[in-house]
C-alpha cells in the first residue's frame, strides 16, 4: 500500500511516505511558520524525492485533531481534496494518539496533551506496552483536573507534549515523582507513527462528510447555546 | 499530463471561500459557465447576526469537496477536461480563504494542473464579463458586506482602486440599520423591502468627504439613524421604520451613485459595471440605471446569482490571469488583505 500521511496539528508540520507499507521518507519541521506555506510543498518534495506520482498513492492519512483548528482544517481540508481527487480512500487518526504513539512501549499510563489555553488541554489517556490501548476518549479539560483524575490510577504517567512547559509544574503539583516526562526528541508528532495507525484502520465511509476532530464548539456557538438555555431559564 | 502552455488554460475549476459561501465552478474560456454550485452559510450565521469566521472556516472544510464534485457533474466533465484549477487567494477573512487555497491546492497538484490565484475583487469585476464583454476604459463599482470600492479598469487585466470605504462597508451598514429596525439578518434584502413601502422623509447626512475624493463613510449614517430613533422615543414620538429605512438607503444610493457618475465622467469610461451582493438592491439597481441612462453610458449589473459571491466569477477572472500566465505554485497562501492586481 502507497500511503501519504500529513499533520499540521501544533505548529509542527509533518509529512511522511511509504511504499508497499514501508515508509521510505519523513520530515517534520517544528517552525512557528503558516503551514499553508509549507504543507503541499513538503508533499511535493517528499513525492519527487521519492520518485512516486500523485496516481500511485492508495490511501491518505491525517491527523484529526484534537488541536489547532486552523492547523487541523489545513490538514483535513488538503487531504480531503486529494483522496476526493485522486479516487482513494481517506484515514483519520486521533491527533493525540499519534503523538502517544512515540511512548508505546512505555507499559504504563501514557498521556499526550496540547495547550488549549486557560489553563486547558486537549487530552486522552493511552496505556502503552505490548500494544496501545486507548483509555480515555480525546477531550478538553483543565490539566490540573486531568492530573487528579490520573492520581487516582496506580503506577506513573508518562506526559508527552509540544507544551509540556507551560503544565509541567501543576502535574508536578498532583502527581509528585509518579509524572514521568517525554525528552526533547519526543515532544511532537512522528508522520511514520501516522502512516502506521493509518495503514492499520478502516478508512472513513464518506471522504466529503469527513470533518476534523475539534473536540469543542466554536466560542460563538457556546455563547449562543448558553445564551438559549439563559433564556429557557426566565 | 501538466499543461505548459497558458493558452491551453480554457477550462477551469474555479474555487471560492472568501466569506461565508463554498463554491465551486466549471467555467469555458472565461464566458461559458458550465456550472456554477454555491452552499450557502446565511441559515447558519442568521442566529448570530452575522458571519462568525470559526464557523465559516468549519462549514467549508466540511462543505468543499461535495461542492467541487457537484461543480464537476453538473458541467459534466471529469479531470481530464479540466485545464486548471483557480482559487481565491484574497482578500476576505483569512480562515475561510485558507480551506479554499488549500483544496484548489491538493486538487491542482493530485491532477497535475496549473494553479491559478485571483483576486476575489477582479471576480467580482468579471463577472460582468459573463453577462457580455467588458468595454475600455470601464468603472466598476463593488458595494457588498465586505466592500465598497470604485476601480478603474484602463484596459483587461488592469485595476486601479479610486476610491474605498474609509469604515463600514455598505452592506455593514445595512446589517447595522436593520438590527436596529429590529429587522432579520442579512439586513440588506430586509431593508430594501421595508424602504419601498416608505418615504424618504427624513433628513440624513450624507457623507460626501474632501472635495473630488471617492471614497465613502458609511459610519456616521448609521449613527445618524441610530440617534434619531433615539431621540423620537425620547420625546415619546415614533418613527415610521419604512420611512427611516427609505431614508437611510435615499442617502446610501444618492452617495454610491453621484460618486460612481462623477468618477465616470473624471476618467471618461465607455462602460459601467455594478458587482458584489448589495448590486442586488432593487433601490440602487433603480437609481444607477437611470442615472447612465442620463449619461448615455452602457451599463451592466450581473444577475443575483452572478453579484453575491460565486465561483464561477472566479472562473471567469482566472482565465484571464490565465492569458497572462499568472501562476501559483504549492506555496500559495491565502492573503487576507491581497491588495487589488
Ligand atoms: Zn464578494
Amino acid at each position: 500500500m502507497n500511503v501519504l500521511a500529513i499533520d499540521a496539528t501544533t505548529y509542527a508540520s509533518g509529512v511522511a511516505l511509504a511504499r508497499d507499507g514501508q515508509v521510505m521518507a519523513e520530515r517534520t519541521t517544528i517552525l512557528k511558520k503558516n503551514h499553508s506555506l509549507r504543507l503541499m510543498p513538503a508533499v511535493e518534495e517528499l513525492m519527487n524525492e521519492v520518485g512516486m506520482s500523485p496516481a500511485e498513492l492508495d490511501r491518505i492519512v491525517v491527523a484529526k485533531g484534537p488541536g489547532s483548528y486552523t492547523g487541523v482544517r489545513i490538514a483535513v481540508g488538503t487531504a480531503k481534496s486529494l483522496a476526493w481527487s485522486l479516487g482513494i480512500p481517506i484515514v483519520g487518526v486521533s491527533s493525540l494518539e499519534t503523538l502517544a504513539a512515540n511512548a508505546k512501549l512505555f507499559p504504563g499510563w501514557i498521556c499526550p496533551f496540547f495547550d488549549a489555553r486557560r489553563g486547558q488541554v486537549y487530552t486522552g489517556l493511552y496505556h502503552g506496552g505490548a500494544a496501545l490501548q486507548s483509555i480515555e476518549a480525546d477531550q478538553i479539560v483543565l490539566m490540573e483536573e486531568f492530573a487528579r483524575r490520573l492520581k487516582e490510577r496506580d503506577g506513573s504517567v508518562f506526559f508527552l507534549s509540544p507544551d509540556v512547559l507551560k503544565h509541567q509544574e501543576v502535574i508536578r503539583d498532583v502527581l509528585g515523582e509518579r509524572a514521568l516526562f517525554a525528552d526533547e526528541a519526543n515532544l511532537f508528532m512522528r508522520p511514520a507513527e501516522l502512516v502506521r495507525l493509518g495503514m492499520e484502520r478502516e478508512p472513513e465511509v464518506d471522504t466529503h462528510a469527513f470533518a476534523p476532530a475539534y473536540v469543542q464548539l466554536a466560542e460563538a456557538e457556546k455563547k449562543w447555546l448558553a445564551s438559549q438555555a439563559g433564556a429557557d431559564d426566565e | 499530463m501538466a499543461k505548459t502552455s497558458s493558452s491551453a488554460w480554457k477550462t477551469i475549476l474555479a474555487i471560492e471561500t472568501s466569506c461565508d459561501e463554498t463554491a465551486a465552478a466549471i467555467v469555458h474560456a472565461g464566458t461559458e459557465v458550465w456550472s456554477n454550485v454555491v452552499a450557502s452559510q446565511i441559515e447558519s450565521h442568521k442566529r448570530f447576526g452575522g458571519v462568525v469566521p470559526e464557523i465559516a472556516s468549519r462549514h467549508h472544510v466540511e462543505q468543499m469537496t461535495m461542492v467541487m464534485e457537484e461543480a464537476l457533474r453538473e458541467a459534466d466533465v471529469t479531470w481530464e477536461d479540466v485545464d486548471a484549477v483557480a482559487v481565491t487567494e484574497g482578500p476576505g477573512l483569512v480562515g475561510a480563504l485558507l480551506v479554499g487555497v488549500n483544496a484548489a491546492k491538493a486538487a491542482a497538484f493530485a491532477c497535475g494542473l496549473p494553479l491559478i490565484p485571483v483576486h476575489h475583487i477582479a471576480g467580482h469585476i468579471y463577472a460582468n464579463q459573463l453577462i457580455e464583454p467588458i468595454q475600455y476604459p470601464a468603472l466598476a463599482l463593488i458595494v457588498s458586506g465586505g466592500h465598497t470600492e470604485l476601480v478603474y479598469a484602463a484596459e483587461e487585466g488592469s485595476f486601479e482602486i479610486i476610491g474605498e470605504t474609509r469604515d463600514d462597508a455598505v452592506g455593514e451598514a445595512y446589517d447595522k440599520v436593520a438590527r436596529t429596525l429590529g429587522l432579520p439578518y442579512p439586513g440588506g434584502p430586509a431593508v430594501d423591502k421595508l424602504a419601498a413601502e416608505g418615504e424618504a422623509s427624513i433628513d440624513m447626512p450624507r457623507a460626501w468627504l474632501e472635495q473630488g475624493s471617492y471614497d465613502f463613510s458609511f459610519s456616521g449614517l448609521k449613527s445618524a439613524v441610530i440617534n434619531k430613533l433615539h431621540n423620537a422615543s425620547q420625546k415619546g414620538e415614533t418613527l415610521e421604520a419604512a420611512d427611516v429605512a427609505a431614508s437611510f438607503q435615499g442617502s446610501v444610493i444618492d452617495v454610491l451613485v453621484t460618486k460612481t457618475v462623477a468618477a465616470a465622467r473624471e476618467y471618461e469610461v465607455e462602460h459601467v459595471l455594478v458587482a458584489g451582493g448589495v448590486a442586488a438592491n432593487r433601490g440602487l439597481r433603480a437609481e444607477v440605471e437611470r442615472a447612465m441612462g442620463e449619461e448615455g453610458l452602457k451599463l451592466t449589473i450581473p444577475p443575483l446569482k452572478y453579484c453575491t459571491d460565486n465561483a464561477a466569477m472566479i472562473g471567469a477572472a482566472a482565465y484571464v490571469a490565465g492569458k497572462e500566465g499568472r501562476q501559483a505554485d504549492m506555496a500559495l497562501n491565502a492573503n487576507p488583505s491581497l491588495p487589488l492586481y
